[in-house]
């Protein structure tokens, strides 16, 4: 489960704070990723889970801080570096293009295309079936605009855009938030087969238990702060309860 | 099985032959509407110039208004507008505005009117073919450079586009006077002049256009063919046989029937005359008939009538040009990543910029594309005059901008297609074309199409309110 400490860590966020006008939304984190490793992130409403993981995904500009990725330094600026790097992401707001269909949508900014360099709707159409048929067998709307979606069946198409392109970073922000039992059954076992493919997980997720599940260790963010990480075969829920709620880390962690 | 359901037409028998029509053949209702609208438009003008007038016009209704020699000048002077139209629309639909595009005209009307008139007409002598180049590149190119300045300024530097191209439709005026000094610029290269229409060599005649008609028809045909493989391939569902059918005999129809009315307007009386004359041509003898558009000799005078010498025009080349720049965006819209992109950010600007695409760069694409459509349009206007002036261009923001929203593009972005748009452009200079017929007054004429403008709008969304 732990990652042997010799190897760089395949993400290291060192560092790293944002602000927002006056507020530090992200004050002084520092978080890393071994490959095959899940981290689940938690913390209350605000506590600045979502802009820590913009920050590596290249949609906010951090205001200090380091990225490592396989111990280099990186420079990410905006989502297109954080791509070409392996990161994928799926947001908590789900992005869409909400005018466009959902096959379109899962190749959004890597498009197929035919031998004579145009876009290959059908490819993508028949590509995408398969994906999704994977991840929610009971998706058949590939040629409706997103906005006619229901919120799972885009939490479903925003899950696969992230999984169609060999990412070896993913970083998943609540993602079965908007999902039946069944689909977030499929969606653990996902991450589950993932892991053992080497990727490195960051998931963001209000439910301990899952998380619990799910991670191999959790960092608890409180008021923008890091209150620590901990492997998560060694604590209890009452322990990570404590950190959210009262952000005091148990004396036995690591 | 997820590869069958969805498209097929479940409750057909319930819904009527009209829904299992447009289901089975993937048609837009709202351009079938659009189409259906214009048909009244010009049906309505056909019946109503001919009221008083019995037995004197020749359209179709016994009017003045569908007879080949009206519609062939519709189509021609819908051109500038339609050319501009198509590049609004990804415009609008990316979530922005060009308003400086009618100003903007006028500046490369004048530009590539300098360079012919002022600087290469006297140094190289005229008629040298270097300036028609030279007056083509010009406006293409200043068109291209002032498109990228407008979509720099909007992408990277965030001023509004509404007011970069506000400042632009103020500015772009100025600098179109100043570089005319006010003055008319005449006259435009006579090769250049092909680029308007005006005139027998931009006429391409009947055979050619039979042709074009033909080529086109062999293309939708293949078109077809190609995309019912392609379903195959990937075991999509199948349009019914019947479906291919009649959209193959619609198109075939329609590109035909075009041909057929623009093979079928004659050359101007004057100009078969200096034709016939300038190449030695005999003209046969005949009896005068001042219908005819024919001409005759008749005891030593060249007259009109019915069996004699005649030319038929055919497309006019900007009629062509603005034909090719349809497709050409309708492809480009549909078929490519540039397109998927502009509409994917009109879409949803941030999730565009979060899938990694390139949302700035895209912008000053798309303006740069707009630029040069502006720069094509001012060939195309400034050669149909003949000549140059700083408000060649005046007030073709608002018509440019109606015809795309007309033709339903939405303001909010994200919706729209460039066979709409063209569509818009068409009706509108239909409504206009019309009222002139009928000597109504400039003023009423504006009154009505801004009335048609709110009201296409209003059932447009109603329309979209009912899908819903
Ligand atoms: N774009 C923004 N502009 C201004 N403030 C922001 C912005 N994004 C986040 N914030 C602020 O930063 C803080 C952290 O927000 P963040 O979205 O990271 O929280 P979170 O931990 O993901 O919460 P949740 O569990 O509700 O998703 C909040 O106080 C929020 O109001
Ligand atoms: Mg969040």
């Amino acid at each position: 489960m732990d990652a042997p400490a010799k190897d760089a860590p395949l993400v290291e966020l060192r560092n790293i704070s944002v602000s927002f006008g006056g507020i530090k939304a992200v004050d002084d984190v520092t978080v890393d990723l071994y490959p095959g490793e899940v981290v689940g992130l938690l913390g209350h409403n605000g506590a600045g889970k979502s802009t820590l993981i913009k920050v590596l995904s290249g949609a906010y500009r951090r205001d200090a801080g380091q990225i490592f990725i396989n111990g280099k330094e990186v420079h990410i600026n905006n989502p297109r570096d954080a791509k070409n790097l392996g990161i994928e992401t799926i947001y908590q707001a789900l992005a869409l293009a909400d005018n466009v269909d959902a096959a379109a949508n899962l190749y959004l900014g890597r498009e197929l295309k035919t031998s004579w360099g145009l876009l290959d709707d059908a490819a993508m159409e028949a590509e995408a079936r398969r994906v999704m048929g994977r991840l929610n067998p009971n998706f058949k709307r590939f040629k409706e605009p997103a906005k006619s979606l229901s919120g799972g069946q885009r939490q479903s198409v925003a899950i696969a855009r992230a999984i169609l392109f060999n990412a070896k970073i993913l970083i998943m922000d609540e993602p079965t938030a908007a999902l039946g039992p069944q689909e977030t059954q499929m969606v653990a076992e996902l991450i589950h087969e993932l892991k053992r493919q080497g990727l490195g997980i960051f998931l963001i997720d209000h439910d301990i238990h899952s998380v619990m599940k799910l991670c191999d260790r959790a960092s608890v963010m409180k008021n923008g702060q890091l209150v620590g990480t901990v492997n998560v075969g060694e604590v209890s829920d009452d322990d990570i309860l404590g950190m959210i709620i009262l952000g005091k880390k148990p004396a036995k962690a690591a | 099985m997820a590869t069958e359901g969805e498209t097929k037409p479940e409750p057909a028998r319930r819904e009527g032959l009209f829904r299992t029509f447009l289901n089975a053949t993937e048609l837009d209702i709202r351009i079938l509407g659009m189409v259906g609208a214009l048909l009244v438009i010009w049906c309505g003008f056909d019946i109503y110039s001919g009221i008083g007038r019995e037995g004197e016009g020749t359209g179709l209704l016994g009017g003045f208004f569908l007879t080949p020699r009206n519609l062939w000048t519709l189509l021609v002077q819908t051109t500038p507008i339609a050319v501009m139209t198509t590049g609004m629309v990804l415009v609008i639909v990316m979530r922005q505005i060009d308003l400086s595009v009618g100003s903007m005209l006028s500046m490369l009307a004048v530009t590539g009117a300098v360079v012919q008139v002022f600087i290469l007409g006297p140094s190289l002598g005229v008629g040298h073919p270097v300036i028609w180049v030279a007056g083509v590149v010009t406006c293409l190119v200043a068109g291209t450079l002032v498109g990228i300045f407008n979509g720099v300024l909007t992408a990277y530097l965030q001023i509004p586009a509404f007011i970069v191209t506000l400042g632009g439709l103020i500015a772009y005026s100025g600098i179109a006077f100043l570089l005319a000094s006010g003055v008319t610029i005449a006259p435009m290269d006579k090769t250049f002049d092909v680029f308007g229409g005006g005139i027998p060599e931009s006429w391409i005649g009947p055979f050619w256009s039979w042709m074009l008609g033909a080529a086109a028809c062999a293309l939708i045909i293949y078109a077809l063919y190609n995309g019912r493989q392609k379903r195959r391939k990937f075991k999509f569902p199948l349009r019914p046989m019947w479906a291919e059918v009649t959209l193959g005999a619609i198109g075939a129809v329609a590109v035909l029937g075009t041909t057929w009315v623009v093979n079928s307007y004659p050359w101007p009386f004057n100009l078969i005359k200096q034709y016939a004359e300038a190449n030695n041509v005999t003209i046969p003898d005949g009896v005068e008939n001042t219908d005819g558009n024919a001409i005759c000799m008749s005891a030593g005078d060249v007259v009109r009538c019915t069996d004699g010498l005649i030319y038929y025009t055919g497309y006019a080349v900007p009629v062509l040009i603005a034909l090719v720049v349809g497709a050409a965006m309708t492809f480009l819209s549909s078929r490519t990543k540039f397109g998927r992109y502009i509409f994917a950010i009109g879409g949803n600007p941030e999730a565009a910029e979060l899938a990694g695409i390139n949302t700035k760069w895209v912008t000053v694409k798309v303006f740069a594309l707009m630029g040069f459509l502006v720069g094509l349009s001012s060939i195309i206007a400034s050669a149909r005059l003949d000549a140059a002036t700083n408000a060649l261009g005046q007030s073709n923001e608002l018509y440019v901008i109606a015809a795309a929203v007309i033709g339903g593009t939405s303001l909010a972005g994200g919706v729209g297609t460039v066979y709409g748009a063209i569509l818009g452009a068409l009706t509108m200079q239909s409504i206009q074309s019309g009222m002139q017929l009928l000597n109504l007054p400039a003023a009423f004429q504006n009154i009505v199409v801004g009335t048609v403008l709110v009201i296409a709008v209003f059932v447009d969304q109603l329309y979209r309110r009912r899908v819903k």
